[in-house]
């Protein structure tokens, strides 16, 4: 590929900086500063890939994927950060939902403890739960504002913040996982998986293709899904203090 | 002088302090079956008050007691169910007018009985046959007056009602009052009721505490506090209303 092109393709993401700040979205210095640290990301890990790929301990292999974890609870927590202990939150909600995942997918076999299928999958596993733990939290705290009224009214009729957090937490789970879901229902149709698309181009079976897409699928569903269920469920007890009052400050 | 077994709810020095003082040195005392009616002006810490004795929210310092036990001793949970409050505007469940009234039942495990709730939409002067209907439907005086049924299903000691008609219209208003005093009367609890009305100060007639800025400004009954020397302060805030009136 030309530099050019590289170029040309960033000037799409100029255009959606340009739009947001025409219309005051306030969400141009957040895509300036994702798309700037994507790329020097990348080109660090560009040079160190190829030795990464060729780790062959165990060790090695998990430390990756713990330090791949902490990255993306960090970044994650960051989305909830009016929440009490948002990061530990998040982290501790990724690792359960990638290493769940990964731990039951490297137990039936479909990922190998080689470097070069662990690393890849890991990645593509910790970014989805990653993901689906920022939406939680960002959708928690939004449905927290949107019915303090109802929570307040429950909490003064002498509900547990359990009680008075249901449909809350339920809305804000629901919302969380849309993206997850959508995917998952237009696979094959308005999704057309790389992993699937390129082992067919390849020459391999569709059906052994098919296989190891659903696999995937599965995978990524699976980790989004508990990712997401324990955010919200650690995530709603932070709106409370010992007294059973809302906290959460207004002005997030 | 009400003696202390007498005493409903006792409040000593209550203050409340955030960035600024919200409350200040708050005290008073309730008997079963009277009302207290807190007169002030937007701002002065009324509603908050009423978040306070409900554990909403928790004064920084002072105390408050529950026929003599201090409401610290007792769980948010339980404290919330013998001191209910009404908020100003009622926030239903979606559900039916039934379901709504079994919410705080419900909340320990109890089922409202027909006949206990039929009677509760009675007392409030809502008509039985509104049980089935969805509260989506019914209009502002309505969703409030189910709303005082809802927390009376709970069977409080305390009634707090937050500025309960300053979202209706007269004539609704007029109806909201009616079942409040009715509730007053037939369930012989103490009521607290907030408004920054004079007019509905007057109506309810009962003894009224007069908050300004957070702080006490007068207590008793209306016309003496009218009638005496009353602070530069609350002047300014009756003839505003008056003026409005």
């Amino acid at each position: 590929m030309q530099n050019e092109s590289l170029l040309l393709a960033y000037i799409l993401v100029m255009i959606a900086m340009a739009i947001s700040w025409k219309n005051r979205l306030e969400i141009e210095k957040d895509i300036l500063g994702a798309s700037v640290r994507a790329t020097l990301q990348l080109i660090a890990v560009g040079f160190v890939l190829e030795w990464i790929l060729t780790i062959d301990r165990m060790l090695y292999l998990v430390l990756i994927l713990v330090v791949m974890t902490a990255v993306a609870g960090w970044v994650s927590g960051n989305r909830g950060r009016p929440l009490p202990y948002s990061h530990a939150i998040a982290w501790f909600s990724i690792a359960f939902g990638s290493f769940a995942t990964f731990g039951v997918l490297w137990y039936a076999g479909v990922i190998q403890s080689e470097a070069r299928f662990a690393i890849p999958l890991g990645g593509m596993i910790i970014g989805n739960s990653m993901k689906a733990a920022s939406l939680a939290m960002n959708r928690l705290l939004a449905e927290t504002e949107h019915r303090r009224r109802q929570i307040e009214t429950l909490l003064a009729l002498g509900a547990s913040p359990k009680q008075a957090m249901e449909q809350t937490v339920r809305q804000a789970a629901k919302a969380a996982l849309i993206p997850t879901i959508d995917t998952l229902k237009t696979v094959g149709l308005v999704h057309l998986p790389g992993i699937m698309t390129g082992y067919i181009v390849a020459g391999g079976s569709p059906l052994t293709a098919v296989k190891y897409q659903l696999a995937i699928m599965y995978m990524l569903t699976g980790a989004s899904a508990m990712t997401c269920l324990a955010t919200v469920l650690l995530a709603y007890r932070g709106c409370f203090n010992k007294s059973e009052q809302l906290i959460l400050d207004r002005s997030f | 002088m009400t003696s202390q077994t007498q005493t409903l709810l006792q409040v000593s020095a209550l203050c409340l302090k955030k960035d600024r003082p919200i409350l200040e040195n708050i005290h008073f005392s309730l008997n079963r079956g009277e009302m207290l009616v807190v007169l002030g002006p937007s701002g002065s810490g009324k509603s908050t008050l009423l978040r306070c004795l409900n554990r909403l929210e928790s004064a920084t310092t002072g105390t408050v007691c529950l026929e003599g036990r201090c409401t610290e001793d007792i769980s948010a949970r339980e404290l919330r169910r013998h001191i209910g409050l009404v908020f100003q505007e009622p926030e239903l469940l979606p559900g039916t007018v039934f379901e709504n009234l079994g919410t705080g039942p419900k909340l320990i495990g109890e089922t409202l009985e027909e006949n206990e709730g039929l009677a509760l939409l009675e007392s409030v002067g809502l008509d039985p046959a509104f049980k089935n209907k969805r509260s989506e439907t019914l209009s502002v005086g309505e969703k409030q007056r189910l709303a005082l049924a809802q927390v009376l299903a709970n069977q409080p000691r305390v009634l707090l009602l937050d500025e309960p008609t300053s979202a209706l219209d007269p004539l609704s208003t007029e109806t909201v009052e009616s079942a409040i005093l009715k509730v007053q009367k037939d369930n012989n609890i103490g009521m607290i009721l907030v408004t920054h009305d004079m007019d509905q100060a007057r109506r309810m007639n009962s003894a009224t505490l007069v908050l300004v800025d957070g702080k006490i400004a007068a207590y008793g009954t209306l016309d003496t506090i009218l009638q005496s020397g009353a602070t530069h302060l609350i002047k300014r805030f009756f003839s505003k209303q008056d003026k409005n009136s």
